[in-house]
C-alpha cells in the first residue's frame, strides 16, 4: 500500500495527529521510567542478605536498672543478665540455637565503622573500607545461618564482652566474602591482619562468611556487602538475641519468649508489640515503602496506557466518522474491507512511531534528569525499546475497533446523496 | 449570555456522553493524583514554626581531625561536643539558645501491675521552651539556675498527662524516669512541629508525634541517661564522661531577632572556632550558622520519594491534559455544522471562544469534583500506610481550593486549541456541505 495517501490525509489533521503522537511520547518516557524504577525497587526488594531467612526470630528487651553500663562492675552485671536470658531462650522446646547480637540485616540499626590494612588514625576514605560490624558470639554464625567458605567460626573461648561505649576493638574478626576481596584483592584474607575504626589494636581475620548484608536500610549503599563479625558480647542497658526454632515451630516459639524472659527476669521492659518480631516481618518493615512505590508506580502506568489508548480511540472514531463517504467511495471503487483495516491501521501505526521517536529522547532525557536530582541508575536501552514494542502495540489494539467500523462501512455510501 | 452558554455545553455534553464521562474521568484522574502527591509533599516540606523559623538559627562547627578534610568543600558537623555546646550557650550571644539531645526514657507507671515502657524524652536547657515557643497547659519551664543546681524537674507532654494522671493539673506531682524521681514543673499543650526541625541529627524520627519528657540535660546526664546519638572523632578511653570525651552527641539552637545578630552571631562563632584552633583543640575552621528552614533542606528531610511522586503524578495529569485536547478537539470538529449555523445567524467569533471555553470549564470543574473525591480517597489510603508522617495526611482548605484552581486552568489549556479551532472556522463551507 503506498503511503503517500496517507500522508496527505494526515496533513489535513495537523491538530490531532500531533495530540495522539504527543501523548504516546509523553506515555512512553513516563512509562519507561516508571518501570525502570519498579524494577530497580522489586531488584533491590528480593536481593537475599546472606542469613538463613526463615525459622529465625530477633529478641529485644532493656533491663529496668539505675545503672547505664558505663561502670566496670555495671557491665559486668549486664553481662551476667544477658547470659542468663541466653540460657532461658536456648533452654525453650524447639530452639535450635541462640546468639547475642547488637543488629540483623535490614534491621535499620546499624554499628558502622572503617576498616584499613595500616594501624592508627587516618579515617578518611581512601585508607578505610566502610563496614558495618556484628557483635555477637560462637553461636552467632550458625544461628544466623550465614556460610564460613574459608577459616574458621570462633570458639566458645575466643568470646570477651565489653560495654556499648567501649571502643577497644576485638583481635579476631570474620569478613564476608565481597569486603574479603576488597581489601585483599589478590590472595586469601585467612590469616591477615587488619585494623579497626583507625586504632592500633591488631585483628586478625580468621573466617570468611560468603555473604551477609549490612543492617542498613535506604542508605549505606556503598557498602551493602561488607560485613564485619566481631566475637564480643556488647553489654547494654539493652540486649538483643536471635533465635533459631526447629522448622515449622516459629509461632509456638515466638509466643513462648516474652512469658519465659519474664518469669526468668521480670525487672525488664519487652515492648508489647515489637519485642519478639520474625525475620520475614524485618524483611516486610524494612522493604515496606519500596513495595509502595513499586505497586503505585505500576498503578500509574496501567492507567496511563489505558488513558492514551482511550484518547486513540476517541480521535480515531471521529477521523472514521469523518471520513465515512471517503471510505465510502474507496469500497465502492474496488477496495476490499482489508484495505480499508489496512489503511486505518498504518495511519496508526505512522503516528505512533512518530510519536514513539519523540518519545525515546523524552524517556532517555527524563532519565538523565532522574539521575542528576535522584539517585538513580542510567536506564539500559532495551528498556526504552521494550516500552516502544508496548507504545506501538497499544496503538494498534486501540486504533483496531474504530478501524474495523471503518472497513464495515458500505460501498452504497458513496452513492447517497451529498 | 453566560447562562445560555452553560445550557448549549450542557446539551452538548450529555448528547455524548461516553465522551464527555471520558474526559471528565481523566482529568478527574490526573488532579486526584497530583493533589494528593502535592498535600503529602506539603505536609513533608511545610514549616514547622512559621512565626520564628527565620529567627531561630542552628550554630555548626567542626572538631574532626584534618583527615579526609578538603577546605571550603567538607560541611561542618551536624552535631556538637558537649563541652563546645556548653561554652557557646554558657556565652549567652543570642536572645536565647538551648542545647538539646534525644533519650529514650523508661517510665515506671502508678501501678505496680503495669509494666514500665519507653518513650521518646528530649534532655535539654531551659531556654528550649520560650525559644520554640512551646505552649504550656499547666505551669511552665524550668530556669536556667535549675539547669545548672542538676534539679529534678520535668517537663511532660499532654499525652503522657493523659495516660499517667488522666489529664488534670499535675504539677508538683511525681514521675519516674529511668528509675530516679523527676518533680512535674510543666504539662504541655499539644505540641508537634512536622518536621521535628529540632531532632535533625540526633537520631530522632523527621515527622511523627511530639517528645514525652523534657528534662533538664544535666540532670539527666547525672543520672546516666545516654544520647541517642554518639559520634567520636578520636579514640575513646573514658565512656563514663561523655562531656569530656572526643565525641559530638549535642545539638545547639539559637534565637536571633535580625541580620545584624545574624552576623554578629557567625563573627562570635567565627571566633570561637580561631580561639579553639589557636589552644589546639580544633583543626578545621569551617562554621555554618542556618536557620529552619536552611537546615531540613540541608538535612534533606523530604524523602526522595514523595517527590518523585509528585512529578510522576504532574506527567500524569500533563498526559491527561493533552488527552482531553484530543478529545474536546475531536467533539468540536464534529459540531463544525452547528457552528456554522451559529455563525452564519450572527454569532461573533468572540461568542463561539467563550462557549468552547465554557464547556471545557464544565468539564476541568465537573473533573475537579471528582478529583477531589479521587484525592481524598488517595489519601485515605496514605493514612493507612505505615510511614511516620502518615496519620497527618489530610486535606486542607489550601489544597481543596487548589484543587479547583488546577481543574480550571488544565481543562482550560485543554479547550484553548478546541475552541480556537472552532471561532476561525469559515461558516459558509459547512453549511454547504450540509
Amino acid at each position: 500500500m503506498s503511503l503517500h495517501p496517507i500522508l496527505v490525509a494526515l496533513r489535513k489533521h495537523k491538530a490531532g495527529v500531533v495530540l495522539i503522537a504527543l501523548q504516546i511520547a509523553l506515555t512512553l518516557a513516563i512509562v519507561c521510567n516508571a518501570v525502570f524504577i519498579i524494577y530497580s525497587r522489586i531488584e533491590k526488594v528480593n536481593r537475599p542478605t546472606g542469613i538463613n531467612e526463615t525459622n529465625l526470630l530477633l529478641v529485644e528487651q532493656q533491663w529496668v536498672s539505675a545503672s547505664n553500663g558505663d561502670s566496670a562492675a555495671g557491665i559486668q552485671q549486664f553481662d551476667s543478665l544477658l547470659r542468663n536470658d541466653l540460657d532461658t531462650l536456648t533452654r525453650l522446646p524447639d530452639v535450635e540455637s541462640v546468639a547475642p547480637i547488637n543488629s540483623i540485616p535490614l534491621l535499620n540499626s546499624s554499628w558502622t565503622g572503617g576498616i584499613a590494612l595500616k594501624p592508627g588514625p587516618g579515617l578518611s576514605d581512601k585508607n578505610n573500607v566502610h563496614t558495618a560490624y556484628y557483635f555477637g558470639d560462637e553461636h552467632m554464625v550458625d544461628t544466623l545461618g550465614v556460610h564460613i567458605v574459608a577459616g574458621r567460626n570462633f570458639t566458645s573461648a575466643e568470646i570477651n564482652n565489653k560495654g556499648m561505649r567501649d571502643q577497644s576493638e576485638p583481635n579476631l574478626v570474620i569478613v564476608t566474602q565481597d569486603l574479603a576481596k576488597k581489601l585483599f584483592p589478590k590472595d586469601s584474607a585467612v590469616g591477615k591482619v587488619v585494623y579497626l575504626d583507625g586504632s592500633n589494636t591488631p585483628s586478625t581475620i580468621i573466617g570468611i562468611v560468603e555473604r551477609m548484608q549490612i543492617p542498613a536500610v535506604g542508605w549505606g549503599d556503598n557498602f551493602t556487602w561488607y560485613s564485619t563479625l566481631v566475637p564480643t558480647r556488647v553489654n547494654a542497658i539493652f540486649s538483643r538475641y536471635i533465635v533459631r526454632t526447629r522448622p515449622g515451630r516459629l509461632d509456638s516459639v515466638r509466643r513462648s519468649i516474652v512469658p519465659a524472659l519474664y518469669n526468668a527476669n521480670p525487672m525488664r521492659v519487652l515492648d508489647d508489640d515489637d519485642a519478639v518480631r520474625s525475620f520475614t516481618d524485618i524483611r516486610e518493615n524494612a522493604y515496606r515503602a519500596d513495595v509502595g512505590m513499586a505497586v503505585l508506580m505500576g498503578v500509574v502506568c496501567l492507567i496511563l496506557l489505558a488513558v492514551t489508548a482511550a484518547g486513540i480511540v476517541g480521535l480515531t472514531s471521529f477521523w472514521v466518522g469523518q471520513r465515512h463517504r471517503q471510505i465510502g467511495v474507496r469500497r465502492a471503487l474496488g477496495a476490499r474491507k482489508i484495505d480499508i483495516l489496512h489503511y486505518f491501521q498504518l495511519e496508526n501505526l505512522m503516528i505512533a512511531g512518530g510519536g514513539a521517536v519523540i518519545g525515546i529522547g523524552l524517556a532517555l532525557g527524563l532519565n538523565r534528569w532522574l539521575m542528576s536530582s535522584f539517585e538513580m541508575q542510567r536506564m539500559p536501552l532495551y528498556y526504552v525499546l521494550a516500552g516502544l514494542v508496548v507504545v506501538m502495540v497499544l496503538g494498534q489494539l486501540a486504533v483496531f475497533v474504530p478501524a474495523r467500523r471503518a472497513s464495515n462501512v458500505p460501498p452504497v455510501v458513496a452513492t447517497r446523496s451529498v | 449570555m453566560f447562562g445560555y452558554y452553560i445550557d448549549i455545553a450542557v446539551r452538548s455534553l450529555r448528547r455524548n456522553k461516553v465522551l464527555t464521562a471520558l474526559m471528565i474521568l481523566t482529568l478527574a484522574m490526573g488532579i486526584g493524583a497530583s493533589i494528593t502527591t502535592l498535600t503529602v509533599l506539603k505536609l513533608l516540606s511545610g514549616d514547622p514554626i512559621p512565626q520564628k523559623s527565620a529567627r531561630l538559627f542552628y550554630p555548626q562547627i567542626d572538631p574532626n581531625t584534618l583527615d579526609g578534610y578538603v577546605a571550603d568543600k567538607t560541611k561542618p558537623d551536624t552535631i556538637m561536643t558537649y563541652t563546645d555546646a556548653m561554652s557557646l550557650l554558657h556565652a549567652h550571644r543570642a536572645k536565647r539558645q538551648a542545647v538539646m539531645a534525644l533519650t529514650q526514657a523508661k517510665i515506671v507507671p502508678q501501678h505496680a501491675n503495669d509494666h514500665p515502657y519507653f518513650t521518646d524524652g528530649v534532655m535539654t536547657t531551659a531556654d528550649f521552651f520560650g525559644m520554640f515557643d512551646v505552649p504550656f497547659q499547666y505551669g511552665g519551664s524550668w530556669t536556667a539556675d535549675d539547669d545548672e543546681s542538676r534539679a529534678p524537674l520535668v517537663v511532660i507532654a499532654d499525652f503522657l498527662n493523659e495516660k499517667m494522671f488522666g489529664g488534670g493539673n499535675s504539677v508538683g506531682k511525681i514521675i519516674r524516669i529511668n528509675d530516679h524521681d523527676f518533680r512535674i514543673v510543666g504539662v504541655l499543650k499539644h505540641w508537634a512541629p512536622q518536621p521535628r526541625f529540632y531532632t535533625q541529627g540526633l537520631a530522632g524520627r523527621d515527622y511523627g508525634d511530639g517528645d514525652a519528657v523534657f528534662m533538664p540535660l544535666q540532670t539527666a546526664r547525672s543520672m546516666d541517661m545516654g544520647p541517642q546519638d554518639t559520634e567520636c572523632f578520636a579514640s575513646v578511653t573514658d565512656v563514663q564522661h561523655l562531656e569530656t570525651a572526643p565525641c559530638e552527641w549535642v545539638g545547639l539552637w539559637v534565637e536571633l531577632d535580625d541580620s545584624a545578630a545574624v552576623a554578629q552571631y557567625k563573627s562570635f562563632l567565627d571566633g570561637y572556632v580561631r580561639q579553639q584552633i589557636n589552644l589546639g583543640r580544633f583543626k578545621r575552621s569551617d562554621t555554618a550558622l542556618l536557620d529552619v528552614m536552611g537546615w531540613l533542606s540541608d538535612q534533606q528531610v523530604v524523602p526522595d520519594d514523595a517527590k518523585l511522586q509528585v512529578y510522576l503524578a504532574f506527567g500524569f495529569l500533563l498526559i491527561c491534559v493533552v488527552n482531553t485536547v484530543g478529545l474536546l478537539l475531536a467533539k468540536c470538529l464534529r459540531r463544525s455544522r452547528e457552528i456554522g449555523v451559529r455563525r452564519a445567524l450572527g454569532a461573533t467569533r468572540g461568542a463561539i471562544f467563550t462557549q468552547f471555553m465554557v464547556e471545557a470549564g464544565i468539564v476541568g470543574l465537573t473533573g475537579g469534583l471528582l478529583g477531589l473525591v479521587l484525592a481524598e480517597l488517595g489519601l485515605l489510603g496514605v493514612r493507612h500506610e505505615p510511614a511516620e508522617y502518615a496519620s497527618l495526611a489530610y486535606l486542607d482548605i489550601e489544597m481543596f481550593l487548589l484543587t479547583f484552581v488546577v481543574a480550571l486552568v488544565a481543562s482550560l489549556i485543554a479547550g484553548l486549541l478546541p475552541a480556537w479551532r472552532a471561532c476561525v472556522m469559515a461558516p459558509a463551507p459547512q453549511l454547504k456541505a450540509a
